[in-house]
Protein backbone atom coordinates (compact mmCIF):
# COMPACT_ATOMS: atom_id res chain seq x y z
CA UNK A 1 0.00 0.00 0.00
CA UNK A 2 3.20 2.51 0.49
CA UNK A 3 3.32 2.12 -3.70
CA UNK A 4 -0.49 3.99 -3.65
CA UNK A 5 0.11 6.46 -0.80
CA UNK A 6 3.26 7.47 -2.74
CA UNK A 7 1.20 7.85 -5.71
CA UNK A 8 -1.81 9.73 -4.08
CA UNK A 9 1.13 12.37 -2.61
CA UNK A 10 3.38 12.65 -5.54
CA UNK A 11 0.94 11.67 -8.47
CA UNK A 12 2.65 11.55 -11.60
CA UNK A 13 6.01 9.48 -11.47
CA UNK A 14 8.05 8.46 -8.36
CA UNK A 15 11.08 6.31 -8.46
CA UNK A 16 9.00 3.86 -6.05
CA UNK A 17 5.68 3.45 -8.22
CA UNK A 18 8.30 2.52 -11.24
CA UNK A 19 10.66 0.27 -9.53
CA UNK A 20 7.28 -1.73 -7.98
CA UNK A 21 5.30 -1.79 -11.58
CA UNK A 22 8.84 -2.81 -13.95
CA UNK A 23 9.10 -5.08 -10.81
CA UNK A 24 5.78 -6.79 -10.57
CA UNK A 25 5.11 -6.80 -14.47
CA UNK A 26 8.26 -9.26 -14.90
CA UNK A 27 7.24 -11.18 -11.99
CA UNK A 28 3.21 -11.28 -13.72
CA UNK A 29 4.25 -12.01 -16.93
CA UNK A 30 7.11 -14.66 -16.01
CA UNK A 31 4.73 -16.62 -14.34
CA UNK A 32 1.43 -16.02 -17.40
CA UNK A 33 4.27 -17.96 -19.01
CA UNK A 34 4.82 -20.66 -16.73
CA UNK A 35 1.20 -20.87 -16.10
CA UNK A 36 0.99 -21.76 -19.83
CA UNK A 37 3.82 -24.06 -19.75
CA UNK A 38 3.47 -26.00 -16.46
CA UNK A 39 1.97 -29.43 -17.39
CA UNK A 40 0.96 -29.90 -13.84
CA UNK A 41 -2.80 -28.00 -13.24
CA UNK A 42 -2.05 -27.20 -9.42
CA UNK A 43 1.16 -25.16 -10.84
CA UNK A 44 -0.70 -23.53 -13.07
CA UNK A 45 -3.34 -22.16 -10.12
CA UNK A 46 -0.14 -21.44 -7.94
CA UNK A 47 1.35 -19.48 -10.58
CA UNK A 48 -1.92 -17.84 -11.65
CA UNK A 49 -2.42 -16.96 -7.73
CA UNK A 50 1.44 -14.84 -8.19
CA UNK A 51 0.44 -13.32 -11.97
CA UNK A 52 -3.23 -12.24 -9.60
CA UNK A 53 -1.43 -10.65 -6.15
CA UNK A 54 1.04 -9.07 -8.78
CA UNK A 55 -1.82 -7.34 -10.58
CA UNK A 56 -3.31 -6.89 -6.98
CA UNK A 57 -0.37 -4.40 -6.55
CA UNK A 58 -0.38 -2.57 -9.34
CA UNK A 59 -3.67 -1.53 -8.92
CA UNK A 60 -2.79 0.12 -6.20
CA UNK A 61 0.32 1.05 -7.96
CA UNK A 62 -2.30 2.85 -10.38
CA UNK A 63 -4.56 4.17 -8.14
CA UNK A 64 -6.77 2.04 -7.09
CA UNK A 65 -6.77 0.59 -3.47
CA UNK A 66 -10.42 -0.83 -3.16
CA UNK A 67 -9.71 -2.77 -6.37
CA UNK A 68 -6.88 -4.06 -5.23
CA UNK A 69 -7.94 -5.44 -1.91
CA UNK A 70 -10.47 -6.50 -3.58
CA UNK A 71 -8.51 -8.90 -6.44
CA UNK A 72 -7.00 -10.14 -3.52
CA UNK A 73 -9.91 -10.87 -1.19
CA UNK A 74 -12.09 -11.77 -4.44
CA UNK A 75 -9.73 -13.44 -6.75
CA UNK A 76 -6.93 -14.78 -5.00
CA UNK A 77 -8.91 -15.96 -1.92
CA UNK A 78 -12.20 -16.74 -3.42
CA UNK A 79 -11.90 -17.95 -7.20
CA UNK A 80 -8.74 -19.56 -6.76
CA UNK A 81 -9.08 -21.35 -3.51
CA UNK A 82 -12.34 -22.86 -5.76
CA UNK A 83 -10.36 -23.59 -8.43
CA UNK A 84 -8.01 -25.64 -6.40
CA UNK A 85 -11.30 -27.49 -4.86
CA UNK A 86 -11.71 -28.55 -8.09
CA UNK A 87 -8.24 -29.67 -8.62
CA UNK A 88 -8.85 -31.55 -5.68
CA UNK A 89 -11.79 -33.30 -7.08
CA UNK A 90 -11.20 -33.67 -9.98
CA UNK A 91 -7.99 -35.20 -9.54
CA UNK A 92 -4.06 -33.78 -8.80
CA UNK A 93 -1.99 -36.09 -10.27
CA UNK A 94 -3.65 -35.74 -13.84
CA UNK A 95 -1.06 -34.35 -16.25
CA UNK A 96 -2.15 -32.81 -19.21
CA UNK A 97 -0.75 -34.80 -21.96
CA UNK A 98 1.63 -33.04 -24.40
CA UNK A 99 0.52 -34.96 -27.53
CA UNK A 100 -0.79 -33.03 -30.13
CA UNK A 101 -4.10 -34.34 -31.56
CA UNK A 102 -4.88 -31.53 -33.79
CA UNK A 103 -1.66 -31.29 -36.12
CA UNK A 104 -0.09 -28.33 -35.80
CA UNK A 105 -2.47 -26.91 -33.49
CA UNK A 106 0.32 -25.38 -31.08
CA UNK A 107 2.28 -23.66 -33.57
CA UNK A 108 -0.75 -22.60 -35.07
CA UNK A 109 -1.89 -20.87 -31.57
CA UNK A 110 1.48 -19.31 -31.26
CA UNK A 111 1.29 -17.96 -34.48
CA UNK A 112 -2.04 -16.64 -33.91
CA UNK A 113 -0.54 -15.33 -30.17
CA UNK A 114 2.01 -13.31 -32.07
CA UNK A 115 -0.01 -12.23 -34.83
CA UNK A 116 -2.67 -10.87 -31.79
CA UNK A 117 0.03 -9.41 -30.01
CA UNK A 118 1.21 -7.33 -33.19
CA UNK A 119 -2.22 -6.23 -33.78
CA UNK A 120 -2.90 -5.05 -29.75
CA UNK A 121 0.86 -3.62 -30.09
CA UNK A 122 -0.02 -1.30 -33.19
CA UNK A 123 -3.92 -0.43 -31.99
CA UNK A 124 -2.06 0.92 -28.27
CA UNK A 125 0.90 2.03 -30.07
CA UNK A 126 -1.97 4.16 -32.22
CA UNK A 127 -3.67 5.04 -29.59
CA UNK A 128 -1.01 7.94 -28.77
CA UNK A 129 -2.45 7.12 -25.04
CA UNK A 130 -0.24 10.73 -23.17
CA UNK A 131 0.28 11.20 -19.52
CA UNK A 132 -2.13 10.81 -16.39
CA UNK A 133 -4.12 13.87 -16.04
CA UNK A 134 -3.51 15.12 -12.45
CA UNK A 135 -5.13 12.95 -10.13
CA UNK A 136 -8.58 13.91 -9.82
CA UNK A 137 -10.98 14.04 -6.57
CA UNK A 138 -11.83 10.40 -6.18
CA UNK A 139 -8.02 8.77 -6.02
CA UNK A 140 -5.80 8.70 -2.90
CA UNK A 141 -7.64 8.61 0.52
CA UNK A 142 -11.20 9.38 -1.22
CA UNK A 143 -10.73 5.82 -3.39
CA UNK A 144 -13.42 4.39 -1.24
CA UNK A 145 -15.84 7.19 -0.93
CA UNK A 146 -15.61 8.41 -4.68
CA UNK A 147 -15.91 4.62 -5.94
CA UNK A 148 -19.30 4.59 -3.21
CA UNK A 149 -20.71 7.20 -5.18
CA UNK A 150 -20.58 6.48 -7.86
CA UNK A 151 -22.06 2.87 -7.45
CA UNK A 152 -25.21 4.03 -5.84
CA UNK A 153 -25.85 6.47 -7.89
CA UNK A 154 -24.72 6.72 -11.70
CA UNK A 155 -24.03 2.27 -11.92
CA UNK A 156 -26.90 1.86 -9.22
CA UNK A 157 -28.97 -0.06 -11.67
CA UNK A 158 -26.00 -2.35 -12.89
CA UNK A 159 -25.38 -2.73 -9.24
CA UNK A 160 -29.23 -4.56 -8.65
CA UNK A 161 -28.71 -6.48 -11.92
CA UNK A 162 -25.73 -8.18 -10.29
CA UNK A 163 -27.69 -9.07 -7.49
CA UNK A 164 -29.78 -10.98 -9.84
CA UNK A 165 -26.66 -12.14 -11.50
CA UNK A 166 -25.03 -13.84 -8.36
CA UNK A 167 -27.87 -15.87 -7.32
CA UNK A 168 -28.71 -16.93 -10.70
CA UNK A 169 -24.86 -17.98 -10.77
CA UNK A 170 -25.30 -19.51 -6.88
CA UNK A 171 -28.66 -21.59 -8.12
CA UNK A 172 -27.29 -22.05 -11.50
CA UNK A 173 -23.96 -24.09 -9.53
CA UNK A 174 -26.32 -26.15 -6.75
CA UNK A 175 -28.27 -27.35 -9.73
CA UNK A 176 -25.02 -28.75 -12.03
CA UNK A 177 -23.06 -30.00 -8.80
CA UNK A 178 -26.32 -31.96 -7.61
CA UNK A 179 -26.49 -35.37 -8.31
CA UNK A 180 -29.72 -37.47 -7.55
CA UNK A 181 -29.79 -40.34 -5.38
CA UNK A 182 -30.83 -43.21 -7.54
CA UNK A 183 -30.81 -45.69 -4.52
CA UNK A 184 -32.23 -44.97 -0.79
CA UNK A 185 -29.18 -43.91 1.76
CA UNK A 186 -28.40 -46.90 3.73
CA UNK A 187 -29.45 -47.41 6.92
CA UNK A 188 -27.06 -48.01 9.58
CA UNK A 189 -28.30 -51.36 10.48
CA UNK A 190 -28.10 -51.88 6.83
CA UNK A 191 -24.04 -50.89 6.91
CA UNK A 192 -23.34 -53.20 10.04
CA UNK A 193 -24.94 -56.16 8.17
CA UNK A 194 -23.32 -55.85 5.20
CA UNK A 195 -19.84 -55.27 7.39
CA UNK A 196 -20.79 -58.67 9.32
CA UNK A 197 -21.46 -60.45 5.86
CA UNK A 198 -18.40 -59.21 3.81
CA UNK A 199 -15.33 -60.81 4.49
CA UNK A 200 -13.95 -58.58 6.92
CA UNK A 201 -15.31 -57.35 9.66
CA UNK A 202 -12.63 -55.77 11.55
CA UNK A 203 -10.90 -52.18 10.48
CA UNK A 204 -8.19 -52.54 7.94
CA UNK A 205 -4.23 -52.64 9.32
CA UNK A 206 -3.16 -49.93 9.76
CA UNK A 207 0.38 -48.94 7.44
CA UNK A 208 3.70 -49.86 8.89
CA UNK A 209 3.31 -52.18 11.67
CA UNK A 210 5.92 -54.51 12.84
CA UNK A 211 7.76 -53.24 9.86
CA UNK A 212 11.07 -51.14 9.56
CA UNK A 213 9.16 -48.11 9.38
CA UNK A 214 5.94 -46.12 10.12
CA UNK A 215 5.13 -44.40 7.02
CA UNK A 216 2.01 -44.31 5.53
CA UNK A 217 3.07 -45.76 2.50
CA UNK A 218 4.61 -48.96 4.46
CA UNK A 219 2.89 -51.86 4.88
CA UNK A 220 2.43 -53.55 7.68
CA UNK A 221 3.83 -57.36 8.51
CA UNK A 222 1.95 -60.03 8.83
CA UNK A 223 3.08 -62.52 11.61
CA UNK A 224 4.43 -64.82 8.70
CA UNK A 225 6.30 -61.39 7.86
CA UNK A 226 4.59 -61.47 4.47
CA UNK A 227 3.47 -57.81 3.65
CA UNK A 228 -0.03 -57.04 3.91
CA UNK A 229 -1.16 -55.43 0.56
CA UNK A 230 -4.44 -53.99 2.41
CA UNK A 231 -2.83 -51.62 5.38
CA UNK A 232 -1.63 -49.09 2.36
CA UNK A 233 -4.51 -46.71 1.34
CA UNK A 234 -5.03 -47.94 -2.92
CA UNK A 235 -4.28 -43.91 -3.58
CA UNK A 236 -0.73 -43.67 -1.91
CA UNK A 237 0.09 -47.40 -3.64
CA UNK A 238 -1.25 -45.58 -7.05
CA UNK A 239 0.85 -42.67 -6.34
CA UNK A 240 4.06 -45.11 -5.58
CA UNK A 241 3.80 -46.32 -9.00
CA UNK A 242 3.35 -43.15 -10.92
CA UNK A 243 6.70 -42.37 -8.98
CA UNK A 244 8.77 -44.97 -9.40
CA UNK A 245 10.06 -45.44 -12.79
CA UNK A 246 7.43 -45.47 -15.29
CA UNK A 247 7.32 -48.65 -18.12
CA UNK A 248 9.01 -50.82 -14.74
CA UNK A 249 6.84 -53.78 -14.16
CA UNK A 250 4.01 -53.11 -11.31
CA UNK A 251 5.41 -53.52 -8.15
CA UNK A 252 3.01 -54.49 -4.98
CA UNK A 253 1.99 -51.84 -3.52
CA UNK A 254 5.10 -50.12 -1.40
CA UNK A 255 7.06 -51.82 -3.84
CA UNK A 256 11.01 -52.35 -2.93
CA UNK A 257 10.50 -51.53 0.15
CA UNK A 258 8.10 -54.10 0.97
CA UNK A 259 10.63 -56.57 -0.12
CA UNK A 260 13.29 -55.06 1.97
CA UNK A 261 11.04 -55.32 4.93
CA UNK A 262 10.33 -58.79 4.84
CA UNK A 263 13.92 -59.84 5.00
CA UNK A 264 13.68 -58.87 8.60
CA UNK A 265 10.31 -60.37 10.16
CA UNK A 266 12.13 -62.77 12.05
CA UNK A 267 13.27 -60.03 14.75
CA UNK A 268 10.18 -58.90 14.91
CA UNK A 269 8.65 -62.21 15.17
CA UNK A 270 8.43 -63.16 18.66
CA UNK A 271 5.35 -60.78 19.86
CA UNK A 272 3.62 -60.02 16.37
CA UNK A 273 1.92 -63.39 16.80
CA UNK A 274 -0.39 -62.68 19.57
CA UNK A 275 -0.98 -59.49 19.10
CA UNK A 276 -2.43 -60.56 15.32
CA UNK A 277 -5.21 -62.26 15.24
CA UNK B 1 5.63 5.27 -16.10
CA UNK B 2 2.83 6.62 -17.62
CA UNK B 3 -1.05 4.38 -18.43
CA UNK B 4 0.74 3.22 -21.45
CA UNK B 5 3.16 0.82 -19.57
CA UNK B 6 0.11 -0.65 -17.98
CA UNK B 7 -1.90 -0.94 -21.29
CA UNK B 8 1.22 -2.86 -22.60
CA UNK B 9 1.29 -5.18 -19.82
CA UNK B 10 -2.14 -5.68 -20.27
CA UNK B 11 -1.73 -6.35 -23.59
CA UNK B 12 1.36 -8.87 -23.04
CA UNK B 13 -1.23 -10.93 -20.15
CA UNK B 14 -3.88 -10.82 -22.64
CA UNK B 15 -2.10 -12.72 -25.34
CA UNK B 16 -0.41 -15.17 -23.02
CA UNK B 17 -4.21 -16.22 -21.93
CA UNK B 18 -5.47 -16.16 -25.37
CA UNK B 19 -2.21 -18.61 -26.28
CA UNK B 20 -3.32 -20.53 -23.23
CA UNK B 21 -6.24 -21.11 -24.04
CA UNK B 22 -5.88 -22.23 -27.55
CA UNK B 23 -2.75 -24.57 -26.47
CA UNK B 24 -4.19 -26.48 -23.52
CA UNK B 25 -6.57 -29.18 -23.11
CA UNK B 26 -7.26 -29.12 -19.64
CA UNK B 27 -10.27 -28.27 -19.63
CA UNK B 28 -9.08 -26.27 -15.60
CA UNK B 29 -6.22 -24.49 -17.34
CA UNK B 30 -8.28 -23.16 -20.21
CA UNK B 31 -10.36 -21.60 -17.17
CA UNK B 32 -7.50 -20.19 -15.63
CA UNK B 33 -6.46 -18.43 -18.83
CA UNK B 34 -9.22 -17.15 -19.76
CA UNK B 35 -9.18 -15.37 -15.46
CA UNK B 36 -5.60 -14.44 -16.70
CA UNK B 37 -7.34 -12.53 -19.81
CA UNK B 38 -10.09 -10.81 -17.94
CA UNK B 39 -7.53 -9.67 -15.31
CA UNK B 40 -5.45 -8.20 -18.44
CA UNK B 41 -8.93 -6.68 -19.32
CA UNK B 42 -9.10 -5.69 -15.72
CA UNK B 43 -5.79 -4.01 -15.82
CA UNK B 44 -6.76 -1.84 -18.87
CA UNK B 45 -9.78 -0.77 -17.29
CA UNK B 46 -7.78 0.43 -14.31
CA UNK B 47 -4.87 2.11 -16.13
CA UNK B 48 -7.56 3.89 -18.74
CA UNK B 49 -9.68 5.43 -15.16
CA UNK B 50 -5.94 6.49 -13.95
CA UNK B 51 -5.05 8.17 -17.35
CA UNK B 52 -8.93 10.35 -17.31
CA UNK B 53 -7.97 10.51 -13.69
CA UNK B 54 -11.97 9.74 -13.16
CA UNK B 55 -13.31 6.78 -11.71
CA UNK B 56 -15.46 5.00 -14.03
CA UNK B 57 -13.10 2.62 -15.11
CA UNK B 58 -12.40 1.33 -11.72
CA UNK B 59 -16.05 0.75 -11.48
CA UNK B 60 -16.38 -1.04 -14.57
CA UNK B 61 -13.77 -3.10 -13.45
CA UNK B 62 -15.32 -3.78 -10.33
CA UNK B 63 -18.58 -5.19 -12.04
CA UNK B 64 -15.90 -7.84 -14.29
CA UNK B 65 -14.90 -9.13 -11.21
CA UNK B 66 -18.43 -9.67 -9.72
CA UNK B 67 -19.19 -11.23 -13.55
CA UNK B 68 -15.99 -13.21 -13.16
CA UNK B 69 -16.47 -14.43 -10.10
CA UNK B 70 -20.13 -15.78 -11.15
CA UNK B 71 -18.76 -17.21 -14.33
CA UNK B 72 -15.98 -19.27 -12.42
CA UNK B 73 -18.98 -21.02 -9.72
CA UNK B 74 -20.94 -22.16 -12.66
CA UNK B 75 -17.95 -22.91 -15.16
CA UNK B 76 -16.47 -25.19 -12.58
CA UNK B 77 -19.41 -26.56 -11.55
CA UNK B 78 -20.15 -27.35 -15.56
CA UNK B 79 -16.38 -28.82 -15.50
CA UNK B 80 -17.13 -30.80 -12.54
CA UNK B 81 -20.78 -32.09 -14.19
CA UNK B 82 -18.20 -33.17 -17.18
CA UNK B 83 -15.61 -34.65 -14.96
CA UNK B 84 -18.46 -37.25 -13.66
CA UNK B 85 -20.16 -37.80 -17.05
CA UNK B 86 -16.46 -38.67 -18.42
CA UNK B 87 -13.85 -39.23 -15.80
CA UNK B 88 -11.98 -36.50 -17.29
CA UNK B 89 -11.59 -32.77 -17.43
CA UNK B 90 -9.69 -33.20 -21.00
CA UNK B 91 -12.11 -30.97 -23.26
CA UNK B 92 -10.77 -34.06 -26.18
CA UNK B 93 -13.07 -36.08 -24.22
CA UNK B 94 -16.05 -34.16 -24.19
CA UNK B 95 -18.28 -34.97 -27.00
CA UNK B 96 -21.42 -34.79 -25.52
CA UNK B 97 -22.45 -32.74 -22.70
CA UNK B 98 -24.62 -34.16 -20.19
CA UNK B 99 -24.85 -35.38 -16.89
Amino acid sequence: MTAGHLLAAGQTTSTGASVAFWLLAVISVAAGLGMVLARRAVYCAVLLAVVMLSLAILYAVAGAPFLAFVQIIVYTGAVLMLFLFVLMIVGVSARDSMRETIPGQRLAAGVAGIGLLVLLGLIVGHAAIGPAAPAGTGYGVNNVRGLATLIFTRYVFPFEVTAALLITAALGAMVLAHRERTRPKPTQRELAEQRVAGGRPSPLPGPGVYARHNAVDFPALLPDGSPSEVSVSPIIAAREHEMQAGPAAPLPPGGDAANGAASEPDSAGSEPEEVRP
Amino acid sequence: MSPSHFVALAVILFVIGAVGVLVRRNALVIFMCVELMLNAVNLAFVAFARLHANLDGQVIAFFVMVVAAAEVVVGLAIIMAMFRARRSASVDDANLLKY
